[in-house]
């Protein structure tokens, strides 16, 4: 192989290379909203890296509100894919000014998301050993957990949370967790 | 014998009423004197009772109990009780051949000797020897339109079963005998739901039942030391109404002056349930200098509860009175079971910015399909009596009990921060609706408080002080009178309002 075929192949390889990561992460990134995302067909490879856009929450300035910031979450494949992704960088740890609601050491258990739309979400107990207790922060992280499903991900109607495979009646006290829990925005500044 | 008709019929006569000594070998009475209005009781009486010996000497009375010995000198009211000093109201006094001592004998020189325990109830006029359960019940009876309340409290709690036979309630309690002390009660109506209450035997009451009694309810519930009976007796008169919608032709049109001024209505709130919230090893959020929420509930429940009782007369409970866990289906099951009118939990917060303040009030708040659930159960079942009539009956969800009664606690929430917020601090979020899980099965308008913030350091310093707490009791006394005077004068909405 001369020099100048083995510049062409090198050329046609890099290319390639470029294309296929317009068509499977620039071009979703570019149009791609979460539902398309959570949308997208199983059996494609994604390459690693794969963003797409989702709002988290945070406990606001006032501590009686939650606030809302767009950040880049990892791709998941299906609804419970991305929903797990979301879940996993809402719990990630914030520096100041945000402060998550979510008590620090959580982590996501399982989750999963019944044909009707309702997503269980699974943590570990420092949801509920570590929280703080008080019925406003409850809701704050509650609504911080559900709004973060059901904003982002439109095939999620309710979630409920549950604490080590269980299901649990409340977190500190307070909430009903009995039942899946629809989007509130009131508790949204 | 009846208990209630005459009240206390020998204070204040020259006769006084004798002792009764309780002991596990029964009941015995002993005579009283009275001498310059001091209650006397003879010496050649107790003696016998309490294997004493009585010799007179020159200057004093030696009365000695299995070598132990109390000298009572006859000129002064002093005795000395094994080798201690104690006071007398007054000397022993000779009534011809006999010495009489103050009653206070007893207690005080007798009882420091012996060897059982001595317990003198002067007031019950008992002498309890040994360690009987004799718990002091009082009644109350509370006219309700047609029907009546009884509140039985026994102190030392006791526990009681109530049974009907034939045309008499008995409520007989767990213990070794009764201190019945009750004032003495409103005379009864000639032809209402009872007629007389009395005492059966010495640890069963009986309630004689009037020709318009129909049925009864019962429940117990532990009030501080006490444990409290109420009996709700119910009347045919009310039921008739309830199977009749229609009223018979011949009734006037307007009710005479002075029947109405006989029927005086009956408040819409009287009996309420504050919830303490956590206890136990649920200590709920903490401040930083150790205040725990569930001991600032605790204390700012027992405040509430002692200003509206003492001030308002309406019965409150508590759904705990000591520092323990209970259940938040047990807290609304009180006060559902008690019929309590409201119910308000009481909490304090914790937020993980130390700057959040302030108090907040919520009502509940269900999503849309628990709504139309509870709604559809709202709409009446008609059902067969045991008379033979129908009633109908709500058959409401027990977890989403609250939902009929949204609109009512709303408004209370509001008259609630209304007297707040020149009193203490509000929070940026001062009235709240929130799926609070306390909140659902109350059977009443329900709110919970969370009356201000531990992890805030100046907040958590409030909280735990009698300031703050005042201030709080304050307020929640005044929206309590407020919304009683509201629902009474018709200007709150029925319950089962539209959320």
């Amino acid at each position: 192989m001369t020099l100048r075929s083995a510049l062409a192949v090198s050329a046609v390889a890099a290319v390639a290379a470029a294309l296929t990561w317009l068509f499977f992460v620039g071009l979703p990134r570019w149009y791609g909203g979460p539902a398309k995302a959570a949308a997208a067909p199983a059996p494609v490879q994604v390459p690693a890296g794969r963003k797409i856009k989702a709002r988290l929450f945070y406990v606001a300035a006032d501590g009686s509100n939650l606030t809302s910031v767009e950040r880049d979450v990892a791709y998941g494949e299906g609804t419970a894919g991305q929903a797990k992704e979301i879940i996993n960088a809402q719990l990630a740890p914030v520096t100041e000014p945000l402060l998550s609601a979510v008590p620090p050491g959580t982590t996501l258990r399982a989750l999963f998301v019944t044909a009707n739309g309702e997503a269980y979400v699974d943590f570990t107990r420092e949801i509920t050993a570590a929280h703080p207790g008080g019925s406003l922060d409850e809701l704050l992280t509650v609504y911080t957990i559900v709004n973060a499903l059901t904003v982002n991900l439109p095939a999620v109607s309710g979630v409920q949370v549950l604490v080590n495979g269980k299901e649990v009646d409340t977190l500190a006290g307070h909430v009903d967790l009995r039942r899946p829990l629809a989007k509130n925005l009131a508790w949204v500044q | 014998m009846s208990l209630f008709g005459r009240g206390l019929a020998s204070q204040g006569v020259a006769q006084p009423s004798p002792l009764t000594l309780l002991a596990k070998e029964g009941r015995r009475v002993i005579p009283v004197s009275l001498v310059n209005d001091q209650e006397f009781i003879a010496l050649d009486d107790l003696a016998p009772i309490f294997q004493l010996t009585v010799r007179e000497e020159s200057l004093a009375l030696t009365v000695s109990y299995k070598g132990k010995l109390i000298v009572l000198t006859s000129d002064q009211g002093l005795a000395s009780v094994a080798g201690k000093l104690v006071s007398l109201p007054a000397p022993p006094t000779r009534a011809g051949r006999r010495w009489l001592v103050p009653l206070e004998f007893i207690s005080r020189a007798l009882a420091p000797v012996y060897d059982t325990r001595l317990e003198l109830r002067k007031p019950s006029r008992l002498l309890i020897a040994g360690d009987l359960r004799v718990p002091q019940v009082t009644v109350r009876y509370e006219p309700v339109g047609t029907t009546a309340r009884l509140t039985v409290d026994a102190t030392p709690r006791a526990t009681s079963t109530v049974s009907q036979d034939n045309d008499r309630l008995a409520i007989k309690f767990d213990a070794d005998a009764l201190d019945i002390a009750t004032p003495p009660l409103v005379p009864f109506p000639p032809q209402g739901v009872l007629q007389a209450i009395r005492v059966l035997d010495p640890v069963t009451l009986g309630v004689d039942l009037g020709p318009r009694f129909a049925g009864f309810k019962a429940s117990t519930q532990p009030v501080d030391q006490t444990m409290r009976l109420v009996i709700d007796l119910l009347s045919t008169q009310t039921q008739t109404e309830t199977t009749q919608p229609v009223p018979p032709p011949s009734l006037p049109a307007a009710p005479a002056p002075d029947l109405s001024a006989l029927n005086q209505p009956v408040s819409a709130v009287r009996t309420i349930a504050i919830d303490p919230g956590h206890g136990g090893d649920d200590e709920g959020a903490k401040g930083d200098n150790g205040v725990k929420e569930k001991d600032v509930t605790l204390s700012v429940a027992r405040r509430v509860k002692a200003s509206i009782e003492a001030r308002l007369g309406i019965r409150v409970m508590l759904t705990r009175d000591d520092d323990r866990n209970v259940p938040l289906d047990e807290r609304t099951a009180v006060a559902n079971n008690n019929k309590a009118d409201l119910f308000i939990s009481l909490h304090a917060s914790a937020s993980l910015r130390k700057s959040a303040v302030g108090a907040s009030i919520f009502s509940v708040a269900f999503d849309q399909a628990a709504e139309e659930t509870a709604r559809l159960a709202l709409a009446p079942e008609r059902l067969p009596t045991f008379n033979g009539g129908l009633r109908d009956i709500e058959l409401v969800p027990w977890d989403l009990a609250q939902i009929g009664h949204i609109d009512q606690s709303i408004e209370l929430a509001t008259i609630l921060r209304r007297q707040f917020q020149d009193r203490i601090a509000l929070s940026p979020r001062p009235v709240e609706r929130a799926p609070l899980r306390v909140l659902e099965s109350a059977n009443m308008p329900a709110v919970l408080i969370e009356m201000g913030y531990l992890t805030n350091p100046d907040q958590e310093k409030q909280l735990a002080g009698a300031d703050f707490q005042n201030a709080l009791v304050q307020a929640v006394f005044e929206a309590v009178l407020k919304f009683r005077d509201a629902l009474d004068q018709g200007r709150l909405a029925a319950a089962g309002g539209t959320p």
